[in-house]
């Protein structure tokens, strides 16, 4: 299962202007050149957010960087095909394409240094003096509050790998007076027995899979899990052909009627839900809610699921087991936010009220450690819509900061309205979707919860009831759970409510320095001079010089 | 007697070594509540290597008690369930130059005599032991009693073979210890309530200082960082604990500064972990990008076959340092009825069932089986 995508369900909605945001005041881009090879800003991700902060705020003048581990921009949101895959309308499966389409004639008009293929693994600062790549007084030009430009505090490095695979053993170093992450999420996922059978993919790689290749899991695919992707999922899964015999939710869809402010202030979403139920109705989907996949009968390949009812906990309610034949399971239980880059700063996080945390930000899209903004689902998950928004609204407050002027107030505000009315409505959606405290009673003690070390349930509660482990990091120690290839981002969830033992543990908003592997190769040569005449072909060694060619995004094969 | 609230002991840190105290002292009879304010493990037990060395120690105290300790960790393995990963995997410590040889012969010629075994490798032979090493190694040193647990399990199988006689308060943080009207100890007073008993041991290793302010002492227990790197899980391509003999130097110094000198090691499980950084800059988590970068740079010169490898992870750890390395175990000469067991600095896996067997002997009177004189908590109190 891969990392999903960051998708609300889909929009018939009008959609937002899509002209540059009231650049006020155009000015020429400051150059990063000379010596100091110096960004004003770095954007991590180049989905809905990052796009969004990055054109912003090179219209507004700042010289931006924006990387991503895809070669081209989207993110998961707008994840469309290789060109080599011919696809004559990349549009058709998605909501909202000329949103998309809009920021992305922006980013070819800038300036922006696109670097594609770069898996950013750790963002660091460190003093002024301890790196040595810039002299004195290289950052103290332009006027701020604090951070950045003064107190002996250097500029932030941002570390990544290239190649497809981040295989290439040189690393990269990317300088910048302001970060802007934009990372998006990925899938939470809940383990039930099977669930390592083949055929069981994640409903947001189920997308995925769609998007970018125009594939099929199956041809009789249950989407099961909880959130709104599901439902976004299956209407894909079937306009695209495959046959969906049900959508089994685990939460009930009543509970958005707790919220009718909420609803009543954001109307597309329920235009969004509309458009996927009919979808559905005329497919003839079924949608089940309050149960869940509690087994998958197959082995070495689906042949079939058991669903059963599920009562407001999630606790399975006996005697209400059914079989469902089908030869792939999709399945998500919402997305989570994707803060490693953050958290290892020590940024400050909140619990969202499905549980999951995300990073805490001000008004304008800052998180608490000065100069590091973030936007889009890193905050919350929220969508693409939402995402546009924080991104534009962060580059406006990142330009206004390190320009020494105040950003354009009405737009401000116009941004700071949608957002807040976006993130009550995400609000109510991540509670209506929330996993209840029951789940975990579907585990049999065989079932694995830590796929890469193989780790079964029945061993992480033997090491909570007979060993002391009281969190999921110490679960962690004690069983291996989460140490594998994916470092717990596919068990976590499921480790932290066992570990808390009541179901409704969260994982720890860990420090993760790596927030993707890299070679000992690249980490032994972190102190080369990362310089043009090195590695020409690399952009992100050489700011300054490789520039602005946005078809010079460095990609090395492995 | 062991009631809900009271105990013999009362044993504040559920680490490697609060384990071993309170193991050794159920063993010898006495009901022990080991109380932390976090889990088991939770400290740097649980960010440590496992390391039980005996190489890295010039004759001393030190190395008296890593010799008792390798052989009571061969005695609780019997006893112990497989899980604490128990490997006598043997170190190997090489030098680069004939000039670094001559020193380690010296080194390890002082160590023989204090019961130390520990064989020469010629450079030629350096391979058969571990075929990845870097060519052109001027030789190196085998020590086969170097062995390795994995330290998480090990603390927490130890507690739980204390059986009915050790009961764990987890997530309890100790607020303050509670006297008599004669000054004598009666227990401690958590953030839920109080627990009594007659003697508390001080098992919060690099808090230990902290835990001793709690009792009105001063023992000056620093926080020394160390960042370990995580490999990819790998077939075994390092056998034992290799590492360069300038890591010896590194242990002993007593510097602020940052050290670095690679220590690498495969497990049981199949990542390869890379240590050893040293500095001291108090209980900051901040990644270090310098260390990262000189711990995989020297590791990838001992074993060029690891540059392609990728890291997986890294985390640092607290070592609980005191200004002349040496742990403190025993009672404490200012308060009746506190003993001290912590500042093991690095070696805390590899020391802590000798000092849980000293420990258990001042509880119940017994001689201790060695002289514990060196480890006297008391030793950093001016002199009149």
């Amino acid at each position: 299962m891969t990392a999903s995508a960051s998708e609300s369900p889909g929009s018939t909605e009008p959609t937002e202007p899509t002209e540059p945001t009231e650049p006020t005041e155009p000015t020429e881009p400051t150059e990063p050149s000379g010596p100091s090879r110096l960004y004003d800003l770095a954007v991590i991700g180049a989905g809905s957010a990052g796009l969004a902060g990055a054109v912003t705020a090179a219209e507004l003048g700042l010289s931006v960087a924006l990387l991503d581990t895809a070669t081209g921009t989207g993110g998961q949101f707008y994840r469309h095909p290789a060109p080599a895959v011919g696809a004559l309308r990349p549009e058709a499966l998605h909501h909202d394409w000329s949103a998309y389409a809009g920021l992305r004639r922006r980013l070819e008009a800038s300036t922006v240094t696109r670097l594609g293929g770069h898996h950013v693994w750790t963002v660091s600062r460190e003093g002024a003096s301890g790196d040595g790549a810039f002299g004195e007084g290289a950052f103290r030009e332009g006027a701020s509050r604090e951070g950045v430009f003064g107190d002996g505090e250097g500029p932030w490095t941002v570390h990544a790998v290239t190649g497809a695979d981040g295989c290439a053993e040189r690393p990269v170093r990317v300088w910048a007076r302001a970060v802007l992450l934009a990372t998006g999420a990925y899938e939470r996922q809940l383990p039930f027995p099977g669930w390592t059978v083949p055929g069981v993919i994640g409903a947001g790689g189920a997308q995925a899979m769609l998007k970018s290749g125009l594939v099929l899991p199956g041809k009789r695919v249950v989407v099961a899990g909880s959130g709104p992707l599901l439902l976004a999922v299956a209407s894909s899964l079937a306009a695209a052909g495959a046959r969906v015999p049900a959508v089994i939710e685990a939460s009930g869809y009543l509970a958005y009627a707790r919220h009718p402010r909420v609803l009543a202030a954001n109307p597309h979403k329920l235009a969004e839900a509309v458009v996927h139920g009919g979808t559905l109705l005329r497919h003839r989907v079924p949608l089940r809610t309050r149960s869940a996949v509690t087994e998958v009968h197959g082995r070495d390949r689906v042949e079939a699921v058991t669903v059963t009812r599920l009562d407001r906990d999630w606790r399975p309610l006996p005697g209400t087991a059914r079989r469902i034949a089908c030869d792939a399971v999709a399945v998500g239980h919402g997305l989570v936010p994707q803060i490693e880059l953050a958290t290892t700063l020590g940024c400050a996080t909140r619990t969202t009220p499905d549980r999951a945390t995300a990073l805490l930000l001000d008004d304008l899209q800052e998180t608490s450690v000065p100069d590091l903004w973030a936007a889009g689902e890193t905050g919350g998950i929220g969508g693409a819509r939402l995402a546009r928004a924080e991104g534009e609204l962060a580059g406006l407050a990142i330009a206004a900061r390190l320009r020494g002027r105040p950003a354009h107030r009405g737009r401000v505000r116009e941004l700071q309205r949608r957002r807040d009315r976006m993130r009550a409505f995400a609000d109510a959606m991540a509670a209506a979707h929330a996993p209840g405290a029951g789940w975990s009673r579907w585990l049999t003690d065989d079932t694995d919860v830590c796929r890469c070390e193989e780790v079964t349930a029945g061993s992480i509660r033997a090491a909570v009831a007979d060993l002391g482990a009281r969190d999921a990091r110490t679960v962690k120690l004690l069983t291996r759970a989460g140490m594998g290839w994916c470092q717990g981002r596919m068990c976590g969830s499921g480790v932290a409510c066992l570990a808390a033992g009541d179901g409704v543990g969260e994982p720890p908003a860990e420090r993760r320095p790596f927030a993707t592997p890299v070679p000992l190769a690249a980490l032994a040569s972190l102190d080369e001079p990362a310089d043009a005449g090195n590695a020409p072909a690399d952009a992100g060694n050489a700011p300054g010089d490789a520039g602005r060619d946005p078809a010079r995004g460095a990609h090395h094969p492995c | 007697m062991l009631t809900r609230n009271s105990s013999d002991v009362i044993v504040v840190g559920a680490g490697v070594v609060g384990a071993a105290c309170a193991y050794y002292a159920a063993q010898a009879g006495l009901t022990v509540t080991v109380v932390d304010r976090g889990p088991v493990s939770g400290g740097t037990t649980g960010s440590g290597e496992g390391n039980l060395l005996v190489s890295d120690k010039e004759p001393g105290p030190e190395l008296e008690l890593a010799l008792l300790s390798i052989e009571l960790w061969r005695e609780l393995t019997e006893l112990l369930p497989p899980q604490i990963e128990y490997e006598t995997k043997g170190g190997l410590v090489v030098a680069a130059a004939e000039a670094g040889m001559s020193a380690l012969r010296d080194f390890a010629a002082g160590q023989e005599k204090a019961g130390v075994r520990a064989e020469e490798i010629a450079a030629d032979r350096l391979h058969d032991l571990e075929p990845h090493l870097a060519p052109g190694l001027a030789g190196g040193f085998h020590y086969p009693q170097d062995a390795q647990v994995m330290p998480a399990l090990a603390a927490a199988h130890l507690l739980k073979a204390g059986g009915d006689r050790v009961r764990l308060r987890l997530g309890e943080e100790v607020t303050g210890l509670l006297t008599g009207g004669h000054g004598e100890l009666r227990g401690v007073s958590t953030a839920t309530g109080e627990l009594y008993a007659a003697y508390v041991v001080n098992a919060a290793g690099t808090w230990g200082g902290e835990f001793a302010a709690l009792a009105g002492v001063d023992l000056p227990v620093l926080p020394r960082r160390g960042f370990v790197l995580v490999t990819e899980p790998l077939p075994r391509v390092v056998r034992r604990k290799v590492y360069a003999a300038d890591y010896v130097a590194d242990v002993a110094s007593g510097s602020a500064a940052l050290q670095t000198s690679a220590v690498v090691e495969g497990t049981a499980a199949g990542p390869v972990l890379i240590g050893a950084s040293r500095e001291r800059v108090g209980f900051d988590r901040t990644l270090s990008t310098e260390v990262l970068r000189r711990l995989a740079a020297q590791a990838t010169a001992l074993f060029p076959v690891l540059a392609g490898v990728r890291a997986m992870r890294t985390y640092a750890g607290f070592r609980p340092y005191l200004p002349d390395h040496l742990p403190a175990i025993g009672p404490d000469p200012r308060v009746p009825g506190l003993l001290h067991a912590c500042g093991h600095e690095g070696a805390g896996i590899g020391l802590a069932p000798a000092t849980g067997l000293i420990v258990a002997r001042c509880l119940t009177g017994g001689r201790p089986p060695l002289d514990i004189g060196p480890f006297d908590p008391g030793r950093f109190l001016p002199r009149p």
